[in-house]
């Protein structure tokens, strides 16, 4: 029997999990890898920082619905990994990421580009392995796939030593089977538990449904819709839980928190039963839920049995995947409508309209929630749109339109600047087969932090559309700052140097426009959209409209 | 209300499971009174007592966290009716002539061994429960305690009950 490489051996087991690219960057501890992948059909794209890698992982993940892989060497290469590997796990994204490390009898010598990554990233992975016989392989692999796609997604780390991936191991080595006796996510809700929410659900007269990230995850959109029908219960969406609903639906209540709509937490903050699918109760979204805790009933489904009561008291706990108890749900025979709470919405909505202007007008440069709105006519009904952090995200979180079959992405949790360019990247090379409308959208800021990666996106001309929307001016921590301490209370927020976009677009072979009226933006963008490769559209705003 | 309870692991013996754990309860801002580690009758296991204080909502959350690490099976609370929790504690109190024989004496009492012995001090051992240790210290402390070393809690479940099934 010939013996197999373990590096070779390490790209068969990625084959096996059906792994199509890894975004990765080499360096001397994974050398033997990179002669692997030389053979290998498992596609290796070369980013062009490894703190991007794990965000084209993630915006892979997000539209494939499937793993994403991403590669660092040891020591520093390891290290940059880590805010995205961190931003991963905030938002339960299913990644898995394979370092170097020093050959084993080195490590814990502080030998040169040896750092303890699996150590570094315990806070933030939901699982990691330092491989140290190469025999374990294909199971660590399987497992690793695994536990980062089950349960409440989130990424897995694996560090393997160089020298183990320079070992010999028996051919047909494979791994098929999992068994974790610590791993056992639970997916259908518990029968009885199931039976006191339907009740809470008849005798509620003000129920409201809270989607988060959980249902986008769980795929349970359709559920969720049939379930809300049924009952006529208004929804309310979290910043991740946008894309759990159709906003354009009759039910649809928008995005409750503090960056969310007002008429939303008014909406919440009324309701005598607050059925929660899948999403955290975190500061954010809670922050302008100053008076439900008194008598609100709190159903919560979560498939995370740690988030249930960790932020916020629940009557009734489900534990399980949102798709499953959603259906469960739905085969009860509840019929409710809801009329007079649905009337009262309606007057709550009309009483908290969505306000469109700055304050103060700033109407001679680009208006950019008008900008989203318009954007929100004039793309197609599958576009992704991968939102940066910052005012730009919260922006096109606010007034681009998520129907049908659109998506959005952003760094929820983490919130991570630079996390558009490659999530968008990420999600263009998952649909390499099926190319679809993907727009990048972010600020001077966040575009600056990983503009790198124009490289990769001009390399393998990825169809991505960029909005870059700009002030000069670091916009939201700007309003942070006016609101705290006071206008013109102004630090570090200013990006004093006015970038030339269009030459820069220009150095990477990217088709740029540059606009400063709401009017040219929308008869640029349809022409962007036809172009036949990637683009950019610079929209001029004024630093003063700092208002969400 | 914040009360004490001890937990009982049974984890995989793996690398750096014990840091995970240790940094779990530091990240989490969560108390740690005493953590005991050890092997078991299953060379792949480890079996750890944590011995920790919250109130009901913390423990709850405790239980849970300590759950989601793949490397963990089984967490029970250990509860003081159905189980025995005991503490190893090392004391060196001083010890001359004229006090010597009376220090020996308490520790009779308390069924504890006398394990070194020196012209200025003794060493004692002794094994038993929070309320007994802190009712052995509390008779000796007037001779002066030198130095001492616990163990922490570790414990287990009464009856036929095991943490592996």
């Amino acid at each position: 029997m010939i013996p197999l490489l373990a590096s070779k051996l390490i790209l068969k087991c990625l084959e096996r999990e059906n792994v199509e690219f890894v975004f990765g960057y080499p360096g001397g501890a994974v050398l033997p890898l990179y002669e692997a992948f030389r053979t290998s059909p498992v596609k290796h794209i070369l980013v062009r920082n490894e703190q991007t890698a794990p965000h084209y992982a993630s915006g892979y993940a997000r539209e494939s619905g499937r793993v994403g892989v991403c590669l660092a060497t040891s020591g520093p290469g390891a290290t940059n990994l880590v805010t995205g590997i961190a931003t991963a796990y905030l938002d339960s994204i299913p990644i898995v990421a394979i370092t170097g490390q020093v050959d084993r009898a080195l490590i814990g010598t502080d030998a040169f580009q040896e750092a303890d990554i699996t150590g570094a990233t315990a806070p933030f992975t939901k699982h990691s392995y330092l491989v140290q016989n190469a025999a374990d392989i294909p199971r660590i692999i399987r497992e690793a796939f695994h536990i980062a796609s089950t349960g409440r997604p989130g990424p897995v780390l694996i560090d393997i030593p160089r020298d183990v991936q320079l070992e010999n191991v028996k051919t047909g080595l494979t791994c098929d089977k999992v068994a974790i006796r610590g791993y056992k996510p639970n997916l259908s809700g518990h029968s009885g538990q199931i039976k006191r929410a339907i009740k809470k659900i008849k005798e509620a007269g003000k129920p409201v449904i809270y989607s988060g990230g959980g249902v986008v995850l769980g795929n349970a959109q359709k559920e969720l819709l049939a379930f809300a029908e049924k009952n006529n219960i208004p929804v309310i969406t979290s910043l991740m839980g946008i894309g759990a609903f159709p906003e354009d639906h009759r039910l649809y209540c928008g995005i409750v928190g503090s960056h969310g709509y007002k008429y939303s937490n008014v909406v919440m903050n009324g309701a005598d039963l607050i059925i929660n699918i899948g999403a955290r109760m975190s500061n954010r979204a809670t922050s302008q839920l100053t008076e439900f805790e008194k008598d609100t009933d709190f159903v919560h489904i979560d498939i995370d049995p740690a988030e249930i009561g960790k932020n916020m008291e629940t009557n009734i706990p489900i534990v399980g995947d949102a798709k499953t108890v959603l259906s469960e749900l739905i085969q009860k025979d509840t019929i409710t409508d809801h009329a007079a709470w649905l009337a009262e919405i309606e007057i709550i909505r009309s009483e908290n309209p969505l306000i469109y202007d700055a304050d103060p007008p700033c109407s001679d440069l680009i208006n950019p929630k008008v900008l989203f709105k318009d954007m929100s006519e004039m793309t197609s009904d599958n576009a992704t749109v991968v939102g940066d952090v910052g005012l730009n995200q919260i922006w096109s979180a606010l007034y681009y339109r998520i129907i049908k079959n659109r998506r959005y992405y952003t760094s929820g949790g983490l919130g991570t600047m630079g996390y558009s360019i490659p999530a968008a990247c990420g999600a263009a090379f998952a649909t390499l087969n099926k190319p679809k409308e993907i727009f990048i959208v972010c600020g001077d800021g966040s575009f600056q932090m990983s503009m790198g990666e124009l490289g990769v996106i001009a390399e393998h001309q990825l169809k991505v559309n960029i909005i870059l929307v700009t002030n000069t001016k670091l916009g939201m921590v700007r309003q942070l700052q006016c609101d705290i301490y006071g206008k013109g209370h102004y630090s570090g927020t200013d990006i004093n140097f006015d970038i030339d976009f269009m030459k820069l677009a220009e150095a990477y072979g990217i088709k740029s426009y540059k606009v400063d009226k709401n009017a040219d933006f929308n008869k640029v963008l349809p022409e962007a959209i036809k172009h036949q490769g990637p683009t950019l559209i610079q929209c001029q705003v004024h630093p003063d409209f700092i208002r969400i | 209300m914040e009360k004490k309870t001890c937990l009982s692991l049974l984890v995989e013996n793996n690398f750096g499971v014990l840091s995970r754990i240790s940094g779990l309860f530091a990240r989490r801002g969560y108390n740690i009174d005493s953590l005991t580690v050890g092997t078991t009758e299953n060379a792949e296991l480890s079996r750890i007592t944590i011995t920790v204080t919250g109130d009901d909502q913390i423990l709850t959350q405790i239980k849970k966290q300590l759950n989601k690490l793949i490397d963990v099976i089984t967490v029970i609370e250990l509860k003081p009716d159905d189980s025995i929790i005991r503490e190893l504690v090392f004391i060196k109190v001083k010890a001359d002539d004229t006090t010597r024989s009376q220090i020996v004496e308490i520790a009779n009492m308390f069924r504890a061994n006398i394990v070194d012995v020196s012209r200025e001090s003794l060493v004692i051992e002794i094994t038993g429960t929070r309320y007994k240790i802190e009712g052995f210290f509390e008779m000796v402390e007037p001779y002066g305690i030198l130095e001492f070393v616990r163990s922490g809690d570790t414990g287990l479940q009464r009856g036929g009950k095991m943490l592996s099934h």
